[in-house]
């Protein structure tokens, strides 16, 4: 799907034109009206079913289905496939909502399981064929999630305490001389009502984003350079640089995961702030 | 809107699309909602049933604990039991066998007893049928006698004398003739 790369004009020596429309949403099924204006003018389904689109559902439907699949006909003594699942459930729901919420954290555990899941797969998708595009390089996916979460641990904070006591716990430190809050008031208040959601979603996204822009110039540049003709230094450079490739993969992987169990547990840790008593 | 990259002051952090952000959410509220009303009722089912599997399987191996308990002490009251009434039971025998004892030697002496008793009788009798007897052959022996010194010359005293120790020889013989019939002492003078 990140068709179009660069496209390094081969055996000319020209630098490649390294364009982002590898980052770029086509529509999955391109209407007539959208060939004809040439790309200006669409119908819904050329802005309502892109190719990166397309990956989140099917990037939804592959959690469904896992879950569905491992908690299948569960029996006290677990078969490989059960344990497998529960397994991944007790990351989420033991390592992440019960050693960081706390008491009433069930009620989380389909969220924080959601969101985890949700970002992983899509995530991978990254690494594997047939996307080999990481869905939330796409910005507007992280977006929507960072808001997700906002609205979730205000909501939550709002119900326990009350809107005006929660305000208070989120912007007025308890031990704060008076004249610090004139201070410290704003940036707590920008701190858990702005920077939350921006760093979660800037997070996700940029990881993401500059891991695919990795991947793409090791794998892009190196099949350039390895093509080149009459330049042995470069075709080895090319060479060193697509066997580099497959670390940053492999590197991706890990990132993939990472960013997916860090948004989890950062969701769960507002929430947790929110839910507390003392700030 | 534009389907290529957007180019605003936010550069690359701002949307291609609106529709991202949207579908995004869409899908993240599907998969949350099949989560709570599926997955992790599932799972927690499956956890609360093996929790109470854990505990029941806990509590049986209590139970059975006690009962073997119970039953240990049962038969461990039941041993002393038994062992204190077979003592009992001893005992109740050797004085069983005391009393039957006592009661055998009781009716052993009052068989001697009656035995002797019924002997003595006997000779009692016989004694007393032998002197009847006695009495009444004595008048006749005397009789006898008086006949016979009668009929002899009184003169001659050398045969009369013989004649009365032949006499008392005669009575002598019967008379031990007698004793050994009876088996008593004799009942002659």
């Amino acid at each position: 799907m990140s068709n179009g790369v660069g496209s390094p004009t081969l055996l000319t020596g020209e630098a490649p034109v390294f364009d982002t429309s590898a980052f770029d949403s086509q529509p999955l099924f391109p209407s007539a009206v959208w060939h004809q204006s040439g790309g200006e003018q669409y119908t819904w389904t050329d802005i309502w079913l892109t190719n990166h689109i397309a990956m989140a559902i099917i990037g939804a439907v592959i959690v469904i289905g896992f879950w569905l699949i491992v908690s299948h006909n569960m029996k006290i003594v677990p078969s490989r496939r059960q344990w497998f699942g529960e397994y991944v459930y007790n990351i989420i729901r033991n390592g992440v909502g019960r050693s960081m919420i706390g008491d009433g954290y069930q009620r989380f555990v389909p969220w924080l399981l959601a969101l985890f899941c949700f970002i992983l797969v899509n995530n991978w998708f990254g690494e594997f064929f047939p996307f080999m595009f990481p869905t939330f390089a796409k910005i507007g996916f992280a977006w929507g999630l960072a808001l997700m979460t906002w609205l979730l641990y205000n909501y939550v904070g709002i119900r326990r305490n009350g809107f005006g006591h929660y305000m208070k716990k989120m912007t007025i430190p308890a031990g704060v001389p008076k004249p610090l809050l004139l201070l410290v008031t704003p940036l707590e208040f920008i701190s858990n009502f702005l920077t939350r959601p921006i760093t979660l979603g800037i997070r996700l996204f940029a990881n993401l984003f500059a891991g695919h822009l990795m991947v793409l110039i090791f794998v892009v540049g190196g099949t350039y350079l390895l093509t080149y003709t009459d330049n042995l230094p470069y075709n080895l450079a090319g060479g060193a640089s697509l066997l580099m490739s497959f670390f940053i993969f492999a590197l991706e992987l890990l990132v993939g995961f990472l960013q997916a169990y860090v948004f989890t547990v950062l969701t769960a840790q507002y929430v947790s702030s929110a839910l507390s008593d003392e700030h | 809107m534009t389907l290529l990259e957007a180019s605003g002051p936010l550069g690359p952090l701002l949307p291609a699309h609106l529709s991202e952000f949207v579908v995004g959410i869409v899908l993240f509220i599907v998969i949350i909602v099949v989560m709570r009303k599926v997955i992790v009722p599932r799972f927690e089912t499956m956890y609360s049933r093996r929790i109470d599997e854990i505990r029941g399987g806990m509590d049986r191996a209590e139970k059975a604990q006690a009962a073997a308990k119970a039953a240990l002490e049962k038969y461990q009251g039941q041993l002393a039991n038994v062992s204190s009434e077979a003592a009992s039971i001893r005992d109740q025998a050797k004085a069983d066998g005391l009393q039957i004892q006592a009661q055998l030697r009781d009716a052993a002496q009052t068989e001697a007893n009656r035995i002797v008793d019924s002997g003595r009788n006997q000779i009692a009798a016989e004694r007393t049928h032998a002197l009847e007897g006695l009495r009444k052959d004595v008048g006749a022996m005397a009789t006898a006698l008086a006949g016979r010194i009668v009929g002899q010359t009184l003169d001659d005293d050398a045969r009369v004398n013989q004649t009365v120790d032949n006499f008392i020889k005669s009575i002598s013989d019967d008379t031990k003739a007698g004793a050994i019939r009876s088996s008593t002492n004799s009942s002659t003078k």
